[in-house]
Parts: structure tokens; C-alpha cells; sequence
């Protein structure tokens, strides 16, 4: 699959579309598994994996610990407001404390963006990026890719259309890097207070961005128009104290994924949201649980893939700590 | 205290701006003072004095930088007056102005009163302290700014935070007009910053990290001299760092505004792309070394443009000098996310060289001797002291520079008590290799190694 293994998951920018395309591969293999009565195999046996979040989660959380544990790993789940983290102690040193402890991997949650990166440098695990800040989050992108790829096929040419909190997202930024890695189109609107300043509304963005081809939409319906893909971001209430909102109501009009909205989308296209979803907000009731809704289809897929991610990062023979 | 020997500096090019000098020299000392800069002296020393040998060497007055945190007292875990004062003389400075944002505040004229005694003391170069614009740097009411200006200070800042009240700012510069002094403000609009933590751009998106709107400094900028015309006193910008900024300090001067304008060497040298952690490469893909915590101060590198910008500025002398805005920060205050790291670079040890290698001087228009008068001459007057100038009388500060000696920056080998320098690992050429402070050597690479 992967001739050189990597030690880390820190997002998608350093990864080839053929490395892409092996991590789904094997997620194939490993929803079946995950679809099984009996759902184990001993594949990570032995395997210690730590799940260390700083930010409250279920999907994510349960969805690492439930894929480590059908690979057989042993999984200990740590939420930093009831650990040491709350008694003052420093990121390192939390991570030296953890590492003492021969682990195998590392998934990490923290709002600030690039700690994963901050943790790879000073640890033999292998770290796995389960979203930080508002950088990546890479195994959410992956199961997004994994779910395209099961109901439209090849990717090349399709039209992805990103609508909602693009500033903070990182949803947004890993998902622009990986659909454009499978030759998609990637189109984002959403409110110009949501954007960064260099992105302007009505333009395709330039190599200098670092988002080459990107299009920038002038508005909601510019960007569904015709698309294959519509991913929905969730918009947060704080958006709207901070002032990037007048009213959560007023987005949900000019911004919401709703029915008609959908009709401007080509016939057969999807329907995403990374969750978890403000129902009648940036979407509609009905198109979330509508037939060209795929939301909980990413769900189930999220433990496939990340069943995927520990194997490739952990399985014997591929760990760091091995021969250590 | 000064040295009572005679010292003859010999065979070196001697630049002091000041007096218009660039050419090959001896400078004499006797009794801390400058004696004279005389023809030469043909290799051979003359008679009774101690002779320096300066061949290959430029020879500048000590450098003056106006923009300095000692940390002390309060912080001396960062940095200490002793440590300070060493990195200081080991980059070619001989006079440093301390920042008030120590703990306690230098907002009053004990506190001053402290930090010059101990300066005396233990410092190696010479201090002199700001005040505090504010009572506790809280931007609310007025620090005792005579008491403060009685004491000693050469201007007020409360650096570190701006003076966000415009009422304030106005108030300290009408009251400032009397003692002569200038107003340093810090000047960033903090609604603007709205928690940004590196430049706004290209780099900043990519990484996922909060940007700052060059705006949030040129906006106050702006603001900070209408406010001087309106007053009449005198506003001196700190660590100046935008396109904008730069427009607004033209007009302002075309204007007859009573302002003057730094740059640190790092806005002269170094771009938002460093944060990539690569050199200010800009990487195909985001890596372990990125979010290099090092690159993160206030004001944040900003683009090339911005960059390029300031270069021209300050050889065209629109900004009128440059200087270090030193901030040392202990090692847990950097080994962390981006998010939680403190503001600011280590300096000083690295200001001359790292300018002197990474700007192209030829190409930017930016002549040694301009590079030296902004960190002599012009600093010098600023304050309105007797500094900066190889002048007869003069106190005997002089900086040796071997314009040809590369060295490679290795933060443990800092003089300075905290390693935060972004320029770890980089080679640079230039180098000061000896500082004479009131006629005695205050460092000697060839001594210290």
C-alpha cells in the first residue's frame, strides 16, 4: 500500500493522490470487518493507542476508539478538562508523561492549530491529527473522500461546493486540499466575514494563496449550481457574537442547505455535513435526513477509515517502537 | 567609573555617520572620552597608548538602541540587567533604553530611581529607562510623568500594550510637550487583533492561525499622529511594520508632524513565511517544523511587500532608525502551541549581522553607512544625548565589526539568558567582534571566544 510508511497523520497536504487512494483501499477491507456480527480482528493486538482530547467530542472520539478496538488495540481515552491538563500542566510535559508510558499512537484533538505537529516533534508515537484549531482534520476529509468516492466513483472533474464557516473551518481547509488532490473542483461560499481577507468573493484563487483553483462564489447559489457535492459547515452560535453574523437567522436564509437549493445541484448529488449539524440553520430538516443525504453514511465510514489510519500507522512491523 | 588609560583604535574604516566620516582612521581615547579620530597612524601605536589593532575592521560608535526589555525587575528568569547588558555590548550596543513593562511597572521615579542604580551596577553598557505613559501600564490615567522625567526617563511608553484610548493619548502627548520627551505608543488597535496571532495572509490561512489585519496597526498609527499634530508634542512609532503605516508617517512628515519612526531588525529581515519553520522557504506541505513558535512577536512578520517597503523606508530615512525591540522569554514561554507562546525575539546579539547578511544592501539602496547611522546617529538623536558620534569629548563608545567574519547563530551561545531567536542554526556573516564602553572593552570575541 504505502512503500514508505509514515510515522504521523497530521493532515493531507503531504500525502500523493496515490497514498490517498491506498489508505481508502484498505478502508474498504475494513468496513467490512466493521460490518461484521462478530466486529474484532487482532490485527493492532497489543497495540496501545491513547485518544488525548482538549476539545469536547463524541463523534470522533468514539469513532478512534471504536476503530482501535475492533483492530484489537487497547485504547485509553483521555479528556484534558478531567486530566492534569486542568491542574496546569504543560502540553509537553503531558505528552512526555504519555510517551513514558510505551504507547503506540496518539490521537489528537486540541483547538489550537498546529499542536499535533507541536506533539509529533516530541514524541516516538505516531501522531494522529483528530482536528486542530482551525488547521485540519484529516481523517474527517478522508472519510468524506471515502464516501464520494462509494456513491459518484472517480472524483476527477466532479464539483465539490464547501458552503458555510470557511474561516474557522477546518473541515474546509483539509477538504479543499483532498478533493483537489482527486481532481475535483472545489468551490466555497459563505458570508465575507467568514472568509480570509486575501479570498474575495467572484475570483479563483492563485498559487500564492496556497489554495490554487479554489473558487470563491459570489454567492450560495453561484457555488450549488450544478455541483455533485454539497457539504454544509457547521456555523457556531459565537460566530454571531463575535460579529461575523447579524443572526443566525439571516444566515440560515441567505446561506442555508435547503430544498431548492439542492434541486440547483446536479441530479444525484450529494449531501455532506461533518457534523454534528444545527438542524434549520446552515441545513434544512428535511434535505438532512432527504435521499441525497449521505450524513450518516459518513459516520459509519468514519470508523473505517480511521480502522484504516491506526493499521497503516500502527500495524506490526510499521510502528516506530518496533526494533526500539 | 571610566577608564583612565589612553587606547588607539588603529588602521580600521571608521563610519560615524555623524560627522560624515568614512575612511580609513585611527580613533584615540583617554580617560573614557573620545580624543580624537586623527589620519593614520601607519600600523605603529602611538606613544602611551594601548593599542587596538582594527585592520579589516569597522570601526562605529557603540550602537544606541531604544527599544530594549531588560525584564528586570521582575522577570529576571527571561533576562536580568547583568545578562541583558552582556547580550547588549556583544551586538555592539552601548546604550540600551529599558522598557517599563517590568514588574513593578516603571511608572514611578523609585522604581527608576532602582533600575539605574542596579544598571550602574551591574550592567556593562549603558542604561537608560523609559516610564510608563500610564499608572501600571493600564492605560487609564497618566503615570507621574514629571516625577518620571525628573528621574531620568528619555520618553514614555506603555510598550507592550497600546495606549487604546485616544483620550489618553491625547492627554499624554499635550502633557509630554512640557518635559521635551517623546510618546512611544505601542500602536495596535486590540478590537482589530481580535485574538490574531501572526500576520493575515496567505501563511496565516494555510497554518490555521489567526491573522492579524496589518490595518490593526496602521489605523492607530494614524490615529497617533493626528493626535501628535493636534498636540504639537513629540511621538516616537516603535517597531513600525506596514505598507500603511510607512504611507501615514510620509504625509506626516511632509506635514511638518513632530514624529519619528523604528524598525526592528527582524521586520527588516524576515517575512510571515518563517513561521513555516523553514528558513522563510515556503514548503509544499505544512511540516513538523512549522508553527515555529520563535517567529511569533508583536508587531508580527509580515509580507514581502510589507519588507521591502520598510528597507526603502529606512535608506531613504523616512524611518528614521532602527532598533531592537529585544524580548527575551524563557524556554517554556516558546516550547508550546503558537496559540499559547509569548510574544517576541531575541535581538540583540544578532541585530547588526542579521541585517548586514540577510538584506541585500546593494540591491535594497541601503548603504552601510546609513545601516550604521540608524543605530548610532540617528537613536542618538532621538534621546538628545551627547551618543552615537565618534565626536572629541564624547564618551568613548565604539563598536568593532569584522565585516567578513561569518558565524553561525547558536541560541545556548547567547550572552542573553533566553534562546528565542528564530535565526537558530543560520549562518550570518558580519560580525561585531569588540565593544568599548566608556573606553573600556566591554566585549572581546577574541577574549570570549
Amino acid at each position: 500500500m504505502m512503500a514508505d510508511p509514515r510515522r504521523h497523520l497530521l493532515d493531507l497536504d503531504d500525502l500523493d493522490a496515490s497514498e490517498i487512494e491506498g489508505l481508502l483501499n484498505s478502508a474498504e477491507g475494513m468496513l467490512e470487518i466493521a460490518g461484521r456480527d462478530i466486529r474484532k480482528t487482532p490485527a493492532l493486538r497489543g497495540k496501545t493507542i491513547i485518544t488525548l482530547f482538549f476539545e469536547n467530542s463524541t463523534r470522533t472520539r468514539v469513532s478512534f476508539e471504536q476503530a482501535g478496538k475492533i483492530l484489537g488495540a487497547d485504547v485509553i481515552n483521555v479528556a484534558a478538562s478531567t486530566s492534569s491538563v486542568s491542574k496546569g500542566e504543560s502540553l509537553l510535559n503531558t505528552v512526555k508523561t504519555l510517551e513514558a508510558m510505551q504507547i503506540d499512537a496518539l490521537v489528537v484533538r486540541h483547538p489550537h492549530s498546529g499542536a499535533p505537529y507541536f506533539i509529533a516533534n516530541h514524541t516516538d508515537a505516531a501522531v494522529v491529527n483528530a482536528g486542530d484549531g482551525t488547521h485540519a482534520h484529516p481523517t474527517q476529509s478522508l472519510l468524506d473522500l471515502f464516501t464520494v468516492r462509494k456513491h459518484l466513483g472517480d472524483l476527477a472533474g466532479k464539483k465539490v461546493a464547501i458552503v458555510g464557516d470557511i474561516l474557522y473551518s477546518r473541515v474546509a481547509r483539509s477538504d479543499i486540499v483532498a478533493f483537489q488532490k482527486m481532481g475535483a473542483e472545489v468551490v466555497v461560499s459563505c458570508p465575507n466575514t467568514l472568509l480570509p481577507d486575501e479570498w474575495k468573493p467572484g475570483t479563483t484563487l492563485g498559487k500564492e494563496t496556497g489554495f490554487e483553483n479554489l473558487k470563491i462564489a459570489r454567492n450560495v447559489d453561484e457555488a450549488v449550481e450544478g455541483a455533485d457535492v454539497v457539504m454544509a459547515l457547521r456555523i457556531q452560535q459565537e460566530r454571531q457574537e463575535a460579529g461575523h453574523l447579524p443572526s443566525l437567522r439571516e444566515y440560515s436564509n441567505r446561506w442555508g442547505i435547503n430544498a431548492r437549493r439542492m434541486a440547483m445541484a446536479n441530479v444525484g448529488a450529494l449531501l455532506m455535513h461533518p457534523g454534528p449539524m444545527n438542524e434549520g440553520i446552515e441545513i434544512a430538516s428535511d434535505v438532512a435526513h432527504g435521499v441525497q443525504s449521505v450524513i450518516e453514511e459518513q459516520v459509519r465510514n468514519g470508523v473505517a477509515v480511521r480502522m484504516a489510519v491506526l493499521y497503516a500507522l500502527c500495524a506490526p512491523g510499521r510502528s516506530s517502537r518496533n526494533g526500539a | 567609573m571610566a577608564a583612565r588609560n589612553k587606547l588607539a583604535i588603529t588602521g580600521g574604516r571608521v563610519i560615524d555617520p555623524a560627522q560624515g566620516i568614512d575612511r580609513v582612521a585611527d580613533v584615540l581615547i583617554w580617560n573614557g572620552k573620545i580624543e580624537q579620530v586623527t589620519g593614520m597612524s601607519n600600523g605603529k601605536t602611538p606613544d602611551g597608548y594601548e593599542r587596538i589593532d582594527a585592520s579589516g575592521l569597522i570601526v562605529s560608535p557603540g550602537f544606541v538602541d531604544l527599544h530594549t526589555h531588560l525584564r528586570d525587575p521582575g522577570q529576571e528568569w527571561k533576562e536580568t540587567i547583568a545578562t541583558g547588558t552582556q547580550a547588549a555590548a556583544r551586538g555592539g550596543f552601548t546604550t540600551v533604553c529599558a522598557m517599563p513593562n517590568t514588574d513593578p511597572v516603571q511608572d514611578t521615579a523609585s522604581v527608576i530611581d532602582d533600575v539605574m542604580r542596579r544598571a550602574e551596577a551591574d550592567g556593562v553598557v549603558r542604561v537608560l529607562p523609559i516610564g510608563a505613559i500610564s499608572v501600571g501600564q493600564k492605560g487609564k490615567r497618566l503615570a507621574p510623568m514629571g516625577e518620571l522625567a525628573d528621574a531620568g526617563v528619555i520618553g514614555f511608553s506603555d510598550d507592550g500594550n497600546p495606549v487604546s484610548d485616544a483620550n489618553l493619548m491625547r492627554q499624554a502627548l499635550a502633557y509630554s510637550v512640557d518635559l521635551g520627551l517623546p510618546i512611544i505608543n505601542h500602536a495596535e488597535d486590540k478590537q482589530l487583533v481580535a485574538g490574531g496571532m501572526m500576520n493575515a495572509g496567505p501563511v496565516a490561512t494555510r497554518l490555521g492561525l489567526a491573522g492579524v489585519a496589518a490595518e490593526a496597526e496602521t489605523t492607530m498609527v494614524t490615529r497617533d499622529l493626528q493626535l501628535a499634530e493636534l498636540t504639537g508634542a513629540r511621538l516616537h512609532i516603535p517597531h513600525i511594520s506596514t505598507v500603511g503605516s510607512i504611507m501615514a508617517l510620509r504625509s506626516a512628515k511632509e506635514r511638518g508632524i513632530n514624529a519619528t519612526a523604528e524598525v526592528t531588525p527582524h521586520h527588516l529581515t524576515l517575512t510571515d513565511e518563517w513561521v513555516y519553520g523553514q528558513q522563510g522557504e515556503v514548503p509544499e506541505s505544512v511540516g513538523p517544523g512549522s508553527y515555529d513558535t520563535n517567529t511569533k512577536v508583536n508587531p508580527p512578520l509580515r509580507s514581502r511587500a510589507d519588507v521591502e517597503a520598510l528597507i526603502e523606508a529606512l535608506s531613504e530615512r523616512l524611518i528614521d532608525i532602527i532598533a531592537t525591540d529585544h524580548a527575551p522569554h524563557a524556554a517554556t514561554d516558546k516550547i508550546c502551541t503558537y496559540n499559547e507562546a509569548a510574544h517576541g525575539i531575541n535581538v540583540l546579539e544578532t541585530a547588526f549581522s542579521s541585517i548586514f547578511t540577510l538584506v541585500d544592501l546593494d540591491s535594497a539602496g541601503l548603504s552601510l553607512v546609513r545601516l550604521i547611522e540608524s543605530l548610532t546617529a540617528g537613536p542618538a538623536a532621538i534621546l538628545g544625548r551627547d551618543l552615537g558620534t565618534l565626536n572629541n569629548g564624547f564618551s568613548a563608545d565604539v563598536t568593532l565589526i569584522d565585516p567578513e567574519m561569518k558565524w553561525t547563530v547558536d541560541p545556548e551561545g547567547l550572552a542573553s539568558k533566553s534562546v528565542n531567536t528564530p535565526l537558530a542554526g543560520i549562518e550570518l556573516t558580519g560580525r561585531v567582534v569588540a565593544t568599548i564602553y566608556r573606553g573600556m572593552t566591554v566585549f572581546d570575541l577574541r577574549a570570549h571566544g
